[in-house]
This record gives structure tokens, sequence and C-alpha cells, in this order.
């Protein structure tokens, strides 16, 4: 068989010839039988050449002793890879924000805390006397920038003391006294800024809760029972949604 | 390790011994290292650790002995071959025989073929790998390709 185009069919199939005479030989192979024949040979040896070819692989133990030979030599901190080093940068970040947040925390516990024993322990306890919350509620009005609503407490073993004007990181809130068995229970009321102090740690002596309500955020603490503790927050809670 | 595989599978093609294509592999790895100085961003990685691969070969003992066997007319622009049956034969050899055909080729046919076929090189890259003008890349394939077809139609 001759044909001129035979002698470029090895080029066609390896992807060498230029744009137009890759245009002229695929016009060509649609008329010529014997160069499509030869076309079709030619990329099916081309097909068992690159199958064939792919024989040899390497035992894995010298794959290896390669590796080793050109890895750099480094020192052990330099050792570390890059990734290991971010990851424990962002570790020990993420540990320092952990620890200032329980530490913020539990100062903030410390804060509550004084506030309700100095309370305890003040000749006044209260600034508003009264276990009628027609008459606490009131009383707060125009000295916090919210309002809440207190629980009616007839038919519970809890009784109200009395109010007063609290300070809690640089907030001001109100400090409610409540009384169960000759327990005091301090509630705090405060605007909620998106983070709580953790009153569940520490403090083993105070039983304490925490939650946000209506945009309030409210703190429990006393040395009353913790289930007298959680059912005043349910008396609270089902207040402020009334 | 950037073209551990195709390397060693090379190193064996030219070498036909395990252990000898280790030891090419090694030294070309090494070789690669020492001189990455050499490399110019921006040519082609693949085809200048070929060559680095190569030329340790050319001047190991087995590629010294290669060398002796290359055919005199080995450069010489390739004749015009005529077609002959090769869809019928080639669709009927098959993996084991295409390999012995490799086998059988001289190792400057071989690596053409197995630069372009396998490795799916360009002309130019095989150039630059072997070091050879374009039109001897191109005369060699001829000639290798020929020599394949000669080698499983004898077989058949």
């Amino acid at each position: 068989m001759t044909c001129d185009w035979t002698a470029k069919l090895d080029r066609y199939l390896d992807s060498e010839l230029s744009g137009s005479e890759l245009k002229e030989l695929e016009a060509h192979l649609v008329t010529c039988a014997p160069c499509a024949a030869g076309a079709l040979s030619r990329l099916q040896a081309k097909r068992m050449n690159q199958a064939a070819g792919h024989r040899f692989s390497a035992r894995p133990e010298f794959r290896l002793k390669i590796e080793q030979s050109i890895r750099p030599k480094k020192s052990l901190w330099w050792g570390i890879p890059a990734f290991a080093t971010a990851a424990a940068l962002v570790l020990i970040l993420i540990s320092g924000v952990i620890w200032m947040q329980r530490a913020r925390s539990e100062q903030g516990l410390a804060e509550l805390a004084d506030l309700h024993v100095s309370a305890l322990a003040s000749p006044n306890p209260v600034d508003v006397v009264s276990s009628d919350r027609h008459t606490v509620k009131p009383w707060f009005q125009g000295k916090l920038p919210f309002s809440f609503n207190l629980p009616e407490l007839q038919n519970t073993p809890f009784t109200l003391i009395g109010g007063r004007l609290a300070y809690f990181q640089q907030s001001p809130g109100a400090h409610l006294l409540f009384e169960i068995r000759k327990h005091q229970i301090s509630v705090f009321i405060f605007q909620n800024r998106g983070e709580a102090s953790q009153l569940s740690r520490g403090k083993p002596a105070f039983s304490s809760e925490t939650w946000t309500e209506g945009g309030l955020r409210y703190y429990i603490i006393g040395d009353a029972a913790a289930s007298d503790i959680h059912a005043l927050s349910e008396l609270l809670k089902n207040a402020a949604r009334s | 390790m950037p073209l551990f595989a195709s390397l060693y599978n090379m190193a064996h093609w030219l070498t036909q011994n395990q252990q000898e294509a280790e030891d090419l592999v090694q030294e070309t790895y090494l070789k690669a290292l020492k001189g990455f100085d050499s490399f110019q961003p921006g040519t082609n990685f693949r085809a200048w650790m070929y060559r680095i691969l190569r030329n340790t070969f050319l001047t190991s003992r087995a590629g010294l002995s290669a060398r002796m066997t290359v055919p005199l007319d080995l450069d010489e622009e390739a004749a015009a071959v005529p077609d002959t049956p090769e869809s019928i034969l080639l669709a009927e050899a098959d993996q084991q025989l295409v390999r012995e055909a490799l086998d059988h080729l001289p190792v400057p046919y071989r690596e053409v073929i197995l630069l372009c076929d396998m490795e799916e090189m360009s002309y130019q890259e095989i150039a630059e790998a072997i070091g050879i003008p374009i039109g001897t890349v191109m005369s060699r394939l001829s000639r290798a390709r020929q020599a394949m077809r000669e080698f499983i139609g004898a077989s058949k």
C-alpha cells in the first residue's frame, strides 16, 4: 500500500501533527481505508506497548530506602512538619482561650457568691423588703434598664424576702433574695451579654444555675439543695414567660 | 517521591536486572539532589530526571554493554516502511509477546518507544531526555516500531 499520508500516521497517533496537518489527515482517513486501517493498527500497538511497558515495580523496602536517603536531614525542631506546628499552635491558642474563659467564669462565680454572702452578712440584706412580688418588682422600675417578672409563690415552699440593686461585671441588675426552709437563695438578673459565668463548677458550698430568658441572664445561687434551686429556677422561668 | 515508579520501571527496562535497576535509580536520585541547582524552573522536570537516569545508565557497566549492541544505522533516516497486516498481527499478540519484543529491542529503540508510548512524552520531551534532535527521535521511533512489528510477525 502506498499513500503519502502513511508516513504521518505515527506522528498523528503521537499527537505531533500541527493543526492544519491534523485536519487534512483526519479528512483523508475518512476517504482512505488503508490509511484508516493503518492508523487503527498503530493505535492498538501503541496501547499494547503502553500496557506492556508498565512491567516492573520496585520493592517496598527499596522505595523506603530511597525515600530515607533523599530526605533532608533536619533538626528535631525544624523537622516538625508545618501542619503539626500549626496544629500545635492552634491547640495552644484553644487551650489559652478555654483557660481564660474558665478563669473568667470562675471569677464571675466568685463575684456572685461574694454578692450573695455579703447580702446575707449585711444587717440590711435587701433594700426593698417585701414578700409581695407586686411591691418588689415596681421598686426596680427606673433603676434598671430592663424589667422582669416574678413568680407567684403561693402554694410553694419559697418566700420572697426582697430585693436590691447589684452590679456584676460593670452591669446593673436585680438581686432578689428568696428563702426556703431557712436557706437564703439569691437570684441575680442582668441583661444578657452572650456569655454566661459557669455556675455549675467549683464553689461546692453553693448550688447554682444560670439561664437566659427574654434577653436577660439569670443567675441563682444559694446554700439550699440543688433541687430547691432548680425548683425556684423553674418558677422564675415560668414567670418570665407569662 | 516524584517519578519514582516510572523511573524504576524504566531503569529495569534499561538494565533488565533488578539489582542494577535499583542501583541506577538510587544513583539517579542522588545525582538529581546534588545537581538540583542545575535544574531550571519552568523547564521539563520529568525530561530532566529521565536524562539523569539515562546518562547514569549509559556510564554504568550495563549501559556500556548496551551501547556496544547499537545498530550501525541507528540514527540514519528511517526508510519508508511498507505496511503489513499489522492490525491482524497486533490484535493477536498478547502482552507477553509485546514484552518479549521490547526485550529484544536494542536499548536506544526500547527507550524511545517506552518514553513515547508508555510515558506519553512528546517528541520534544524525548529529545530533551535523551539529548538527541527531534528528527532522530522520530527516526528511532519509526525503526523501533518496525522492529516490534517484525518480531511479533516472526513469532506468529
